[in-house]
């Protein structure tokens, strides 16, 4: 018998409650400490969390982790000058000497007219309970058995599955807090967990790995284990065989779980930061006709028990429904207090980014979207950096399949997909809806003409 | 520099010292994981400082100043691995790490481990020191303003200037079952200079330089330093507003000196790493002895350059690092290990156990790994190119270490035409099968340079910092992901 049937992890952990109680506690006591160092306006935020996390490879446990954390942050300023520090040690002294570290790093900094706090005003005094919190305290042993049905499930979908890395199961349960010297302390519990399977085939001397993932605020909302594992091992088995493809000029199909890029780079180069800083493809486009007309990018943060949902930003500042594009058109930066200041705006409510963004879709499946390109290349994996942010230059490795008549002919590899981001928003044909709702962008397969593909000759 | 010994004395000081805990103390703990079945286990404690100064618009606009303390605990039983992590350093939660670690194993009874203090690694490859506190404030924010200032001189078309500073302070203390207590004090610097420059017809480009060492602000950032970044990335941002597409399909590659030995991090490096092999889904698996690069090749690993970015008296696990060879002259010599690894694979530990804190395992990653030089002259190599690709500056690159194929992309490069560089070429992804691609070398160069210290390898979400170097380097065919169809 092993120990890990004896370990009890959960019981002797305060509860997320109590612990976030005392992070509260520390983020007054942090404000205060500012005050009293003459800060003329502070702001902190702190977070804690514990996670489980399992891993099993070919049957046996590979791997049991545990981990107990926390940190806080605080941004001091005097008038317009500004300071950060932040620390993982939240004991009485360390608070202390971290906004003491703050305070002086901000007599050193120049007078920014930009610098502060989020309007008083805009604050979320009263936030909505997202549901994001979902403690599932499963025991290690119990976890252990999930993965192991995971990936023997997925070991057996194929007798040239004979490989892997594994399946991997996290829990992890934490939650955050922010204040700031208008009096504003918002925080919440959040729970996240995750299963992921990656797989080997092997066939003819050649070895392809890929893999499949669920996560979940709740872990009622994950699919079975076997389904993780069936759809890694057939990903990896589709991908045998790979050949590489003519340089050509071809229509491109980007599955969702690639397309969710796409957007993520629209996202950047409307962020305040690449505006102001002008190092955006898209500075001075607000109001411009960017996508096709029929598309709409639609921001949600307050969707219960989503991934992304945060009932207020990375500054207290309230979060709300949104158009980003509309009718094709971009409505408006992402902005936050700073950036919005600096163009001479209002803070759109997103400090840390967007929260769960919705790309429409046409009505038609993927096999219909295969169908309608007829002949070109869907991308299932795409590989490195690639991207110029500030001309929107596009180009990248990537991994999927040649599509004839509107069917898959066969898989590819070893090629480029180039073109300018900025056309190819123009050039999107069609959305699909098969949307992929596992991370903050939740967008269908994009196709997209006339995009370069390198390959041979 | 400090001796060994006061590094050790530090540590403790730092790390031990405010949570009262003795040798005895931590003997007990990993006393409870000497068991037959647990073949390694440690506790990794870690205090960090680090810095961050930034301009912007020609104003210190940012710092921020971030502490982090804590002590990973693992136990190790053949294949499998116990870890936890706390951020706190006291005995109740390093008694929790110990049986959550220690869970993997079967049960049995402790007995005691001794300590031995190796702290003598003996060497020091970067000084004991603290490069936050190497530099005064005011020091640093005026060095900020004067390289904007010259970068704004430098170039009437120069739009937006961002500089950056960042230091780092690391102490470290390792104490494992096999008696392994060992300390190490690591400085990490680094500056970026980054520019946006608009010509006259409002096309605008960006280009950034940065330089980085294991060492103190003012051993790393000369006044020529500091000046090169900022030519460099105005130079770069200039190339870059005359580029043209970059053309699309295969073609032979000249590969620049220095930082574009990131072909080398990617196409093989990784994949050499022991884990992959031992679970044998790297395309390298079980591949020792045969021939898998031109005979032109040698590559190396080395963790034991003074000063480097990539560098490490001792790796994460205590143990020293090497210069390890992995091809020798096109033939594969060698993997990268870490303790578990190397056990499991009837090899030894080649110090490449690394982790990106105390709230990581270990794995075997690499340190600096770079391309000996060969005999040709990097002219010779560009003429012998009828039309060609000549990339000299790279953003990253990735690899799927079980297909072998990897990708990096450039940010400066050129058209090679009848044996001349001529046209500046759009930043592209460049492509190509990992155990081919030093195959195809057919001309290397006598100017080996290692990259200015800049660099970062991600791998299972961990960041570590490393080098990479090659000399000139011709490849007969890469894809290139460009947008002109010839």
């Amino acid at each position: 018998m092993t120990r890990l049937e004896k370990l009890k992890l959960y019981q002797d952990e305060p509860s997320i409650e109590a612990k976030l109680s005392g992070l509260k506690e520390d983020v007054a006591r942090t404000l205060e400490l500012a005050k009293k160092y003459g800060a003329t306006a502070a702001e902190a935020a702190g977070s804690i969390g514990h996670s489980l996390s399992v891993s099993v490879r070919l049957g046996n446990l590979e791997k049991v982790e545990w981990a107990v954390v926390k940190g806080i942050t605080v941004t001091v300023y005097f008038g317009n000058r500004k300071g950060s520090a932040s620390s993982t040690d939240r004991s009485v002294s360390h608070l202390s000497e971290m906004v003491g570290a703050a305070c002086a790093i901000a007599k050193q900094t120049e007078p920014d007219p930009y610098a502060g706090l989020a309007e008083k005003t805009l604050l979320a005094w009263q936030y909505p309970d997202l549901d994001l919190y979902h403690p599932w305290r499963v025991a290690p042993d119990q976890a252990i058995t999930l993965a192991k049905e995971c990936e023997a499930v997925g070991m057996e979908w194929d007798s040239r599955i004979r490989n892997g890395e594994g399946a991997h199961l996290t829990s992890e349960e934490g939650g955050s807090v922010y204040g700031n010297s208008h009096g504003f302390v918002g925080g919440y519990p959040t729970s996240r967990h995750s299963l992921q399977c990656v797989l080997v085939a092997e066939d003819k001397g050649e070895m392809k790995r890929d893999y499949d993932y669920a996560i979940a605020r709740d872990h009622e909302d994950l699919p079975s284990p076997q389904y993780v594992g069936i759809e890694a091992a057939k990903r990896a088995v589709l991908r045998l065989g790979a050949r590489r493809i003519k340089t050509v000029r071809a229509p491109v199909i980007f599955s969702p779980e690639c397309a969710g890029s796409l957007f993520g780079h629209f996202f950047g180069a409307i962020a305040g930061t690449a505006i102001y800083r002008k190092s955006s493809f898209l500075f001075d486009h607000l109001g411009k006709t960017l996508f096709p007309e029929r598309l709409t990018i639609r921001e949600q943060p307050h969707l219960k028990k989503e991934l992304g949902s945060a009932p207020f930003d990375a500054e207290g500042v309230v979060t709300s429904e949104k158009d980003w594009i509309r009718e094709g058109a971009l409505v408006d930066y992402v902005l936050e207090s700073y950036t919005a200041r600096k163009l001479g705006r209002q803070t759109t409510g997103n400090a840390g980014g967007v929260f769960n963004v919705r790309v429409s879709t046409d009505p038609l499946d993927k096999a219909a979207l295969l169908k309608a390109m007829g002949k070109g290349l869907l991308v299932t994996e795409l590989m490195g950096p690639g991207v110029n942010k500030v001309t929107g230059d596009y180009s990248r490795g990537a991994v999927g399949f040649w599509v004839e008549d509107g069917l898959i002919a066969y898989p590819v590899e070893e090629i480029t997909i180039a073109g300018n981001l900025k056309e190819m928003y123009k050039n999107i044909v069609w959305i699909a809806n098969d949307v992929d709702t596992r991370s903050n962008i939740h967008t269908g397969s994009v196709m997209i003409e006339g995009m370069i593909l390198g390959g041979i000759i | 520099m400090m001796n060994v010994s006061t590094n050790l004395t530090l540590a403790e000081k730092t790390l031990l010292h405010p949570a009262e805990l003795s040798h005895q103390n931590i003997e007990c703990l990993l006393g409870k994981l000497v068991r037959r079945t647990i073949h390694e286990a440690d506790f990794y404690f870690q205090a960090k400082q680090v810095e961050s100064w930034l301009l912007e618009e020609g104003i210190v606009k940012e710092a921020e100043y971030h502490v982090d303390c804590g002590v990973g605990v693992r136990a190790v039983s053949g294949e499998k691995t116990g870890f936890a992590y706390s951020n706190d350093i006291f005995l109740p939660a390093l008694e929790q790490a110990v049986c959550v670690a220690g869970s993997i194993a079967q049960s049995g009874h402790g007995k005691s481990a001794v300590l031995v203090e190796t702290g003598s690694i003996g060497r020091s490859l970067y000084p004991s020191i603290n490069p936050v506190t190497s530099w005064e404030s005011l020091q640093k924010a005026a060095y900020l303003k004067k390289l904007d200032g010259l970068a704004r001189q430098t170039d009437p078309r120069v739009e937006q200037v961002i500089v950056s500073l960042a230091a780092s302070h690391e102490v470290i203390l390792i104490a494992g079952r096999d008696g392994v207590f060992v300390a190490d004090v690591r400085p990490l610097v680094r500056l970026n200079v980054s520019v946006i420059v608009r010509d006259a017809s409002g096309r605008r480009e960006a280009g950034s330089s940065g330089c980085g060492a294991r060492s103190s602000y003012g051993d790393l950032l000369s006044e020529e330093k500091g000046t090169g970044c900022v030519k460099e990335a105005i130079r770069l941002a200039l190339t870059n507003l005359e580029a043209i597409p970059a053309p699309a399909g295969t073609f032979p590659v000249v590969l620049g000196p220095g930082w574009p030995g990131v072909l080398l991090h990617e196409a093989v490096g990784h994949g050499l790493e022991g884990d992959f092999n031992r679970k044998k889904s790297s395309v390298f698996s079980g591949r020792i002895g045969e021939k898998v690069a031109s005979s032109l090749c040698t590559v190396v690993d080395d963790g034991t350059l003074p000063g480097r970015r990539g560098s490490l008296n001792c790796d994460d696990e205590g143990t020293p690092t090497e210069c390890t060879v992995l091809i020798e002259k096109g033939v594969l010599r060698g993997y990268l290990q870490d303790k578990q690894n190397a056990r499991l694979m009837g090899m030894r530990s080649t110090g490449n156990g690394r982790r990106e804190s105390y709230a990581y395992p270990p794995l075997p990653r690499m340190t600096n790994t770079y391309l000996l030089a060969g005999a040709d002259h990097p002219d010779e190599i560009i003429q012998s190119v009828k039309y060609g690709i000549y990339a000299v500056n790279f953003g990253g690159g990735e690899v799927d270490i079980t297909s072998g194929k990897f990708v990096f992309s450039a940010n400066e490069a050129y058209l090679i035409e009848e044996g001349k560089v001529t046209a500046p070429i759009k930043g592209a992804t460049l492509i190509g099968n990992g155990p081919e691609v030093l195959k195809a070398v057919s001309m290397v160069g006598n100017d080996l340079a290692l990259d200015p210290g800049v660099g970062s390898c991600g791998k299972d979400g961990q960041t570590v910092p490393v080098g990479v170097g090659q000399p000139t380097v011709k490849v007969d065919a890469l894809t290139v992901g460009g947008t002109n169809l010839r």
